[in-house]
């Protein structure tokens, strides 16, 4: 059992909670998952990590109440537990694995969309105490679901806030913004890592590889075991496939395919679910992208 | 009585448990199986012995069942196996004891793989206690996975007084007991359960949750944790695909997905969260057991299903019980044909098999007659789901996390194969992560090979 020691409501529908996983917080690094699974008749629930503790052995994530599980999972409290909490799954951010000189001088800015601000945070901490500020544009929907920014800041160089509505920060869509600073600002880039809805990954790869800069993502396919057991997550990555559970969840968003991988979201969605889905899809305040919702 | 037929055993009728994920074959009584142990010949030297991996005295458990002292009989077998009733369901006796079984010359041989299984469940239904207390030697050993491979050596080990801990990645203990037989071959929570609860009963205790490789490595099991061995009984998990087009089309599963999702998650069963969606029609690409899992699986959760493989019937790598329950049941085998494509619609969901006719050339490697394309002989089968089940390779997650631990070209772990020990110091490995896809048997001989080895080592 796994103890939740902490919880709150970030945004409408979105909430932070801290659990008990002392293994988990010792071995957690940038850019990997949990997978929870809530009770004995619980689905395995796919979530990445968005800051690791190994002093006080907890981990914490942040997830939207929108699906049938997430809305039960938003009902544990704290002092309550998970009957399963398993990881750090996935592979660590492939930065986390150059050296100190690789580091030091590369430019990297993060596009966060809506709960993508989650795994962006621990990537953006690891650099900062690393000594490298990156720059971060969080994007979301609207002023109200932006998340993360005081944490972010604290730990970044430049965050530029973006809502569709304008109602905070820059009115329109992170790839915009993102043209702008480089085409109208001169800021340079060695490395974008986005990581939001998936169709914000793929205009922001699309933008990004006119531009020539190297562009990491990060892919939240279906999935059971989490191990690479089942194939469920397989994603086509330069015409190969590979399983985003081991091989991922970050692979280089210019070989992605993104429309297989939107197609593939949909699998156990039935008709039903697709108007849920949909739904939730306009209120998760992720993308920014009006192309996204057409 | 004809001492060269088998006493025939009871099964659900086929038709009823096409329908249902309940038990097909129902078990011996106690008359039925004292009947049946009366058979055996009771051989001075008994070749059925030879043929198991785990070197059961099968003759002298076959004679207290024939006398009907049935907890002599499981004591008997616990001394090799903790799993009697799981390998009495799922081992291949017919190419194993039975296959050697003298009998078997002229008639049928004795039916050791249900006297197994009778014995094992009876002493489940009579509470038999098997546990023994040994004094603890005080030597920690860790096991990954607890598979059958993991379970046999923790179990071992255990009875020789170590402190044994198994790590196992899933929430569940059991290994391919759990996730990859289906419940109508072996049932979880009554016959796996029940089985891995015995060998917790010697002391053995298992960590759910915990993947080797990921939330802790092997240098940190012994360098901070303090175990003095540890076994790699990871198995193979790993699914394999064709490679061909249309192979990400919706629709289009790995067996170890379906059969996760069903005897894992439970998907099939009301008030689990897990979801399982299959078509109409299904076709299930391969020939092994997993295959007829997959499509068995498939049909009881509604859809009409095609075995599809590329050799002939005599080729079929599944036990011969399995292909006569799939057939029993109405499962359709289109042999000698081979996938070349997946065909899908413009939303991208499967529609059908594109596939080519084979004929059987000369003998392979394996022994096999190989299959030959047939020229011009394209053709389509109509399907909604295609399963892939082409076989497994083992997890790279241990090996590619593990400094000095050597694998082969199919990154299964190098061993010696006497004692089980890999290329790095303290620790072994066996099973499936050693030998690639096998059986639960030969996972737990390699378990117990090894549980001797690493006693062997540590007692200086």
């Amino acid at each position: 059992m796994f103890k939740i020691t902490g919880k709150k409501l970030i945004a409408p529908d979105t909430y932070w909670m801290d659990i008990e996983a002392k293994r988990v917080s010792k071995s957690a690094k940038p850019g990997q998952f949990v997978i929870i699974r809530m009770d004995e008749k619980g689905e395995r629930i796919p979530l990445t990590i968005c800051d690791y503790d190994a002093l006080k052995g907890t981990v914490s994530i942040v997830f939207q109440a929108i699906g049938t599980s997430t809305k039960k999972m938003a009902q544990f409290e704290v002092g309550d537990s998970f009957l399963d909490f398993v990881g750090p799954l996935g592979t660590a951010s492939e930065f986390t694995l150059e050296s100190q000189s690789e580091l030091k001088d590369k430019k990297v800015m993060f596009i966060a969309g809506g709960v993508g601000a989650a795994p962006v945070y621990p990537q953006v901490k690891w650099l900062n105490e690393k000594g490298i500020k990156a720059d971060v544009i969080i994007g979301s929907r609207n002023k109200e679901l932006l998340i993360l920014e005081e944490e972010i800041k604290a730990v970044a160089g430049n965050v530029y806030p973006a809502t569709d509505d304008g109602s905070y920060g820059y009115k329109g869509l992170v790839t915009d913004l993102l043209k702008r600073l480089v085409q109208e600002e001169g800021k340079k880039y060695d490395v974008v890592v986005a990581i939001g809805p998936m169709i914000m990954m793929k205009f922001v790869t699309i933008l990004t590889k006119q531009l020539g800069i190297k562009t990491i993502v990060s892919m939240n396919p279906i999935m059971v075991d989490g191990t690479g057991m089942c194939g469920a997550c397989r994603v086509s990555v330069g015409g190969k496939i590979k399983f985003a559970c081991v091989d991922g969840p970050e692979f280089d968003g210019h070989l992605v395919d993104f429309n297989e991988a939107m197609r593939r979201a949909t699998i156990y969605k039935t008709e039903e679910a697709k108007i849920e889905f949909r739904k939730s899809e306009e209120h998760d305040g992720g993308c920014a992208c009006a192309e996204g919702r057409k | 009585m004809d001492r060269m037929k088998r006493t025939p055993i009871n099964e659900q009728a086929p038709k009823v448990r096409a329908t249902n994920f309940e038990e097909v074959c129902l078990g011996y009584t106690e008359e039925e199986a004292r009947i049946e142990a009366g058979r055996c010949l009771n051989c001075k030297n008994p070749m059925c012995v030879t043929q198991c991996p785990v070197s059961i005295s099968i003759p002298e458990f076959i004679q207290k069942v024939k006398t009907g002292d049935f907890e002599d009989a499981v004591k008997i077998i616990s001394k090799a196996s903790s799993l009697p009733s799981v390998c009495g369901r799922v081992c291949p006796q017919e190419s194993q004891c039975e296959g050697k079984c003298v009998l078997g010359i002229k008639g049928e041989a004795v039916a050791i793989g249900k006297l197994e299984r009778f014995v094992g469940d009876w002493s489940r239904n009579n509470k038999v206690d098997l546990s023994e207390t040994t004094t603890k030697n005080n030597k920690k050993v860790a096991v990954i996975g607890s598979g059958p491979a993991g379970l046999a050596c923790a179990g071992d080990l255990a009875k020789l007084g170590y402190e044994v801990v198994i790590f196992e990645a899933l929430h569940e203990p059991g290994g391919v007991l759990v996730y990859g037989i289906p419940e109508f071959r072996l049932p979880k929570d009554t016959v796996v359960k029940y089985e891995i609860e015995n060998i917790k009963k010697l002391g053995v205790k298992i960590e759910t949750d915990v993947i080797v490789g990921r939330t802790i490595t092997i240098d940190e099991l012994i360098e901070e944790e303090g175990f003095e061995a540890i076994f790699i009984g990871s198995g193979a998990g790993l699914p394999k695909f064709m490679g061909i087009p249309g192979e990400n089309l919706n629709g289009v599963f790995s067996a170890n997905e379906i059969l996760t999702r069903t005897n894992l998650m439970k998907a099939y069963k009301d008030g689990y969260s897990t979801p399982v969606k299959l078509g109409k029609r299904v076709a299930v690409v391969g020939g092994g057991n997993v295959a007829m899992d997959a499509a068995r699986t498939a049909l009881r959760l509604g859809s009409e299903v095609h075995i599809v493989y590329r050799r002939s019937e005599a080729e079929l790598p599944a036990r011969l019980e399995e292909v006569h329950h799939a057939k029993q049941e109405g499962i359709i085998f289109d042999l000698l044909v081979n996938p070349v494509e997946v065909l899908g619609d413009e939303k991208g969901w499967v529609t059908g098999l594109k596939c080519v006719k084979m004929e059987l050339g000369e003998p392979d490697i394996s022994g096999r007659r190989s299959p030959v394309v047939v020229v011009n002989s394209e053709f389509v089968l109509e399907m909604d789901t295609v399963i892939m089940s082409l076989g497994t390779s083992p997890n790279p997650l241990i090996s590619s996390t593990t400094l000095g631990l050597e694998i082969n070209k199919r990154k299964c772990i190098i061993v010696e194969e006497e004692t089980g020990l890999t290329s790095k110091g303290k620790v072994y490995a066996g099973g499936d992560a050693v030998t690639g896809a096998a059986t639960v048997i030969l996972a737990m001989g390699a378990g117990k090979k090894a549980a001797k080895a690493i006693d062997e080592a540590l007692t200086v």
